[in-house]
């Protein structure tokens, strides 16, 4: 900050001090009144849900400490299997992701079918409900009965995740590439680069640099929509807690999930705030020429 | 002059977007080791002729002949050509998410397959050229726009094109910075480079052109030596457009 300094012989002005004063108070008269507001509006939601006559009743239902303690490992072992599905699907969904926008965006009348295709993958997929495509796979991929074809719910239902997640994220991968001006395309091919090649070296590394945050966002829906393949029978963090939770008409164990859910997905979270953040110094601004 | 000496030979180039026609009847000769400086109004079809010539657009009729290839040829492998000719913009276009060593040895590596330790080697060779040899580390957003224009220039001149060419190159810079791109293309014409470039700089045009052409509506105008075009323009349109530019 302002502070005189030795080396320079500079000090600062009365008015600099009168206006350093000035500031400090100003930003300690802020922290009282975001602190006080904040208390306020928790002390007027605390008693307006602890008074309301349903509470006791509630309190019991979802949030009962014997419960909670119960149904925590099964709900935590349910959870490694969340993990485990979104880890795997989130590679998958990077590559056929990737793949269909790299197909979107090719040219010349060869790659037409092609085109097509990858379009009406992301048309399809992008406006089918995630929990339709579960039940369609899940259920009716198995009931085919065919030879070959994997009877395990698992993969069914991670199947549908990869589809429906692939649609979203080819959308995110390709708006980033037509996001990458044409010169850099021109500077490219200019030096004898061929089209594979620009792609490879020159437009996919600054378009992924630039999706990245919305990418780190979609990843934090795969993570907590993990939870929906439990319709199909797995046992992940959800499908866990409702056993837990029949066991004595308690929701305590679905809350559990929730907050397990949530500490989950903080992490990945906070890493695309930082991310974002860091584009903002390098990356957001910038000419559209260079 | 005939097209048969000639390293780059123009013959009747037709460019035009939609109705607008950008280039009309362009016929031009470039010797080994000219410096061809083309001037004329903006829109006037300047870097449209550069990018033809780089096969960056597409002609709509007429030839490019670079060392008695046709170039315009659809069966012509456009990659390979490109590698033969170098390219500087306007607007630098280095690409930002490599370092300044990187986006030279791009090129060699990947098109001419040149081993990543020699293709640095000669890069290094490359930016100490255009007295960047410091800055090999840096990103481009950490240079100047003069140090990134000379960067680009280096980046063009890695691949040993037989011809390089630079649309407006110093038109993005200020005054200051301008003269040190000058004064690089200067030494590079001197030492034998052949060039066409485009520019508003009519003192730099004077200096170091051997030819300059007047382009105006997409008409190639007036041809001759600098002192010839710039001091006793025949066309009055050329007149009329150097009256406008103090130099």
């Amino acid at each position: 900050m302002s502070l005189p300094d030795a080396g320079t012989g500079w000090s600062p002005s009365d008015k600099q001090r009168e206006r350093i004063s000035y500031r400090r108070s100003r930003t300690i008269r802020s922290g009282l009144t975001a602190g006080s507001s904040t208390l306020v509006v928790l002390a007027v939601l605390v008693v307006g849900v602890t008074s309301s006559p349903g509470w006791p009743r509630v309190r019991d239902t979802f949030f009962s400490w014997p419960d909670a303690r119960h149904s925590f490992l099964p709900v935590l072992q349910g959870l490694w299997l969340n993990v485990r599905v979104m880890l795997i699907c989130s590679v998958l969904v990077v590559i056929f992701g990737l793949a269909i926008a790299i197909l979107r965006t090719l040219r010349g009348p060869i790659f037409f079918p092609l085109r097509l295709f990858a379009g009406a993958f992301t048309d399809l997929f992008r406006g089918l409900p995630l929990l339709l495509v579960l039940y369609l796979l899940g259920l009716g991929g198995p009931a085919l009965r065919l030879g070959g074809l994997p009877v395990n719910p698992l993969i069914w239902g991670s199947a549908a995740l990869v589809l429906t997640y692939s649609a979203y994220v080819a959308e995110v991968f390709r708006a980033g590439i037509e996001s990458v001006h044409p010169s850099q395309r021109a500077a490219a091919r200019s030096l004898g680069l061929t089209y594979l090649q620009t792609m490879r070296f020159v437009i996919l590394p600054q378009a992924v640099r630039r999706v990245l945050p919305p990418l780190l966002n979609d990843f934090v829906s795969l993570q907590k929509d993990s939870g929906l393949i439990a319709v199909l029978g797995v046992i992940d963090a959800i499908r866990a807690a409702g056993i837990e939770s029949s066991r004595n008409f308690n929701y305590t164990p679905y809350v559990v999930a929730g907050f397990l859910f949530v500490c989950l997905t903080i992490p990945l979270t906070r890493l695309t705030d930082h991310v974002a953040k860091r584009q903002g110094w390098y990356g957001g601004g910038g000419t559209a020429t260079i | 002059m005939s097209s048969a000496d000639s390293l780059l030979s123009i013959r009747n180039l037709r460019k035009s977007f939609g109705d607008n026609v950008v280039l009309d009847d362009v016929s031009l000769d470039v010797q080994q080791g000219d410096c061809v400086v083309l001037i004329g109004a903006s829109g006037s079809g300047k870097s449209t002729l550069l990018r033809c010539i780089n096969l960056l657009e597409t002609v709509d009729d007429g030839t490019v002949e670079l060392d008695g290839v046709e170039l315009t040829d659809p069966r012509v492998d456009a990659d390979e050509v490109r590698s033969r000719i170098g390219i500087v913009f306007q607007a630098f276009n280095l690409f930002p998410h490599l370092s300044v060593l990187n986006n030279v040895t791009l090129a060699p590596i990947k098109v001419h397959g040149v081993a990543r330790a020699a293709a640095e080697q000669r890069a290094m060779q490359m930016l100490d050229r255009v007295g960047l040899a410091d800055k090999a580390k840096a990103r481009p957003d950490e240079l100047s726009g003069g140090q990134q224009q000379r960067v680009a220039i280096a980046r063009a001149l890695v691949n040993s094109p037989q011809l390089l060419l630079l649309d407006e190159v110093t038109s993005a810079l200020d005054p200051e910075l301008v003269g040190e791109v000058l004064t690089l293309l200067q030494e590079l014409s001197e030492e034998g480079m052949t060039m066409v470039l485009s520019t508003h700089e009519m003192s730099f045009a004077r200096q170091v052109a051997d030819t300059v052409c007047f382009l105006d509506n997409g008409r190639l105008l007036e041809v001759g030596t600098p002192e010839q075009v710039l001091l006793a323009p025949r066309e009055a349109r050329t007149q009329q457009f150097l009256s406008r530019i103090s130099f």
